[in-house]
């Protein structure tokens, strides 16, 4: 299939067929999730650094995190990442009405993600568990190691970098839902979904590193 | 059909939003290359402000906190606002969808949108000029960096913001190459060009983001004190140092990797001879961004690492010349009994050959454990990065630049005067570096305003042929925008160098806003002289 009358509107002029374009969205989003993992790669390698430093310090402090909520938003996640799934199998199946209800039932998993996330911060707020200078907390748990404020400027860059993702992934989820309700995206044409599906999978894969490295080891 | 030859991407659409908004690669790397160009000027321009401090000891003309902020401004700026970018983002968006027959890159949008986030980043670069400046290097080493109070906020950012420009040229490259070549180009009838621009957006988007990350790091220890980077809070300015290095070594193949490639199409070109050992240059391209990833240490030999850890990256530092040395050798033997032509492009790809092998042997010595404690942070340093990365991509990047100039904008510069800027760069830049290298063996520190009068004899001589160098490569570029006047239109067939790849034989020059009117048929290999006789038009 070429450009003639009977190209479909969604291919893009410089594209030979549809096979072309999908291929090559998918290959340009494969190379962006190298690049987000080397980003958060960066972050990781700072978290082995100063855990082999401080290791006393990090197991004293890891035990401040809330296990429970951690534990809740992984499975949140996790939820999400599958429901996105059949998103995208629904409107392979030509069933647009069920994908519309897995990417909301996404978006609305993604925002409990974010809630829960807001709840844990804001006690750490409270309790002065913050990153660096800020760092006020001095519990009987903490107060006689060294440096608390690394781990939890580690853990709020590195989970706040997650959540950033999070909130980004919403916003394209958020358009997904736009888009597939008005019928620009259907059985024959869903590439920015499968793509953005892919990118919300990374999402949840890093959160899988995040919870036992930060809540349980 | 006669009205369609006439238009070319360069007058149609017209309006200076066809230009703003515009999706057309060409365009795009036209906008590059001016951006690109103004800075190469600024960096220049404080280049040469350095010298002129240099030419005598003690401060004849600016203070050393105005010294400080010049050689940062001009690292960073000729850094990451003209080298990085110059190649991939000008040449490489003209020229790679033209090579493969393609109608425009696989992503014309992000294309855009990599551009804009590049002038953003130069935004920031431009507030932390106009603010007051940064004194760090453009290293930016904790712990001076988290405790200088000059402007390393802003400026840090603006590498931050470029990262993003860079990465997506990188990606935007990368499925454009996979994807979007027409049928029957396969992966060795590719020109080397594209090989070296695949090796680059390789090590772009795999290096960059490291980088990021630091630079967000770096800027939250400023804001929050994370104690990540600052010795003070418990932190490690060492890591500091393998995080920046593990981006930008790397960063030096990004930088080189496509003046290779330049290197490797003028020389085939204007020998009139098929490339001697295809095979051999597509794949050191490769090898060399790939150890280009293992060698980050030998920055450091000096900072705090383990003796078997010095051994390993200068051993491993070692395996980089073998790679570049089977490209020089090929390029060598490419010339050997061909048909060498002494034009603009095939003057600098010569001066080339001869400064890119000082500076990667110079290279060598460096990365040896001994001598470099010996040359660490010495002029030897400053001479040998400069030897590649002036001698090596800008002289690259000049050449590029002419041989591609008849076929971006459709007119040919004077010769002449090109031939003898490009000996006046050639002399100017051999006499103000090499003897920076005897300064170093000396001992004269790098980064200093000021220096003791033993230094003062080779410092003047430096200057002197500083000049020289600017003054070149200033006509040298003037000579290419005079081309641009008036009633200078090449014919729009021409094929000045008698070019066998397919943005010389496929299309007009300028090229159609579509690239091509109808899709190419491969008829040969991009380097087939000994089978295909493609005449150069130009003559003297």
């Amino acid at each position: 299939m070429s450009h003639d009358n009977s190209s479909p509107n969604f291919l893009q002029h410089h594209f030979h067929d549809v096979d072309q374009q999908y291929e090559t969205a998918k290959l340009g989003m494969w190379a962006f999730i190298l690049t987000e993992v080397l980003t958060f790669g960066g972050l990781f390698v700072a978290y082995v650094v100063y855990r082999s430093w401080y290791p006393e310090m990090f197991v004293g402090a890891n035990l401040l995190l809330d296990v429970n909520k951690g534990l809740l938003n992984t499975i949140v996640l996790i939820t999400s990442s599958l429901t996105m799934v059949l998103a995208v199998w629904a409107i392979q199946k030509k069933n647009q009405k069920l994908s519309l209800f897995m990417l909301i039932a996404t978006f609305l998993f993604a925002f409990m993600f974010l809630g829960i996330k807001y709840l844990e911060y804001s006690h750490k707020f409270e309790v002065g568990q913050l990153p660096g200078e800020y760092y006020s907390y001095m519990g009987p748990e903490i107060s006689h190691l060294n440096n608390p404020h690394i781990f939890f400027s580690i853990y709020f860059i590195m989970t706040g970098l997650h959540g950033l993702h999070v909130a980004i992934g919403m916003g394209l989820i958020a358009w997904l839902i736009y888009a597939t309700a008005k019928g620009n995206l259907n059985s024959e044409y869903y590439t920015p979904m499968e793509m953005i599906g892919i990118f919300w999978h990374l999402v949840d894969l890093i959160w899988i590193y995040l919870f036992p490295l930060f809540y349980l080891i | 059909m006669a009205e369609n030859q006439k238009q070319n991407y360069l007058t149609h659409p017209k309006g200076i939003m066809s230009w703003l908004l515009t999706l057309d690669h060409k365009r795009i790397g036209l906008m590059y290359l001016f951006g690109g160009i103004a800075f190469f000027f600024l960096g220049g321009v404080l280049a040469l402000g350095m010298r002129l401090e240099l030419a005598a000891p003690g401060n004849d003309f600016v203070s050393n906190e105005t010294y400080n902020n010049m050689y940062t401004l001009h690292g960073a700026i000729m850094i990451f606002l003209f080298i990085i970018p110059a190649i991939p983002g000008a040449l490489g968006n003209i020229l790679l969808p033209l090579m493969l027959g393609a109608k425009d890159v696989a992503f014309p949008r992000l294309n855009l949108a990599s551009f804009y986030i590049y002038t953003v980043g130069a935004l920031f670069v431009m507030y932390t000029i106009i603010s007051g400046g940064v004194d760090t290097g453009w290293t930016f080493y904790t712990p001076y960096s988290t405790t200088s109070t000059s402007n390393v906020i802003p400026m840090t950012m603006g590498i931050f913001v470029i990262g993003f420009s860079s990465i997506l040229t990188g990606l935007n490259f990368i499925a454009t190459i996979h994807k979007m070549r027409i049928p029957g180009l396969t992966w060795y009838k590719l020109p080397l060009f594209v090989w070296a621009l695949y090796g680059t957006s390789l090590v772009q988007i795999t290096a960059t983001p490291v980088i990021a990350i630091t630079m967000v790091l770096l800027i939250l220890e400023r804001l929050l004190g994370i104690g990540i980077f600052d010795p003070a809070l418990g932190g490690d300015p060492v890591l500091y140092q393998h995080f920046f290095w593990f981006y930008s070594h790397p960063a030096v193949y990004i930088m080189i990797l496509p003046a290779f490639g330049i290197i490797s199409e003028i020389i085939p070109v204007h020998s009139r001879k098929k490339v001697w050992g295809y095979k051999f240059i597509a794949f050191s391209t490769l090898s060399i961004a790939f150890i280009g990833f293992l060698v980050w240490g030998h920055h450091m030999f000096t900072s705090g690492q383990s003796v078997f850890s010095q051994i390993v990256f200068s051993f491993i530092t070692y395996f980089v010349g073998i790679p570049t040395g089977v490209k020089i050798f090929s390029w060598m033997l490419t010339m050997y009994k061909g048909q060498v032509s002494f034009t603009p492009p095939m003057l600098y790809a010569l001066s080339f050959l001869f400064l890119f092998t000082i500076g990667g042997l110079t290279g060598i010595f460096l990365g040896a454990v001994a001598l470099d404690i010996h040359l660490h942070d010495t002029y030897f340093v400053v001479a040998h990065f400069h030897y590649v990365m002036q001698g090596g991509t800008i002289i690259a990047f000049l050449g590029g630049l002419h041989h591609w100039w008849p076929k971006s904008m459709g007119t040919m510069y004077n010769q002449t005067v090109a031939n003898i800027c490009c000996l006046g760069v050639f002399l100017g830049f051999n006499g103000t570096f090499f003897p920076q290298f005897l300064l170093g063996l000396r001992g004269m520190p790098r980064r200093y305003a000021t220096y003791d009068q033993q230094y003062a004899e080779l410092h003047n001589y430096s200057s002197f042929w500083s000049g020289i160098l600017g003054l070149s490569i200033f006509i040298a570029i003037m000579n290419l925008m005079w081309s641009l006047r008036k009633n200078n239109k090449l014919d729009p067939g021409s094929n000045p160098w008698g070019g066998m790849t397919l943005e010389w034989t496929h299309t007009t020059s300028p090229p159609h806003p579509h690239n091509f009117e109808e899709e190419p048929v491969l008829e040969h290999g991009p380097y087939d002289y000994d089978k295909v006789i493609v005449e150069p038009t130009f003559k003297k």
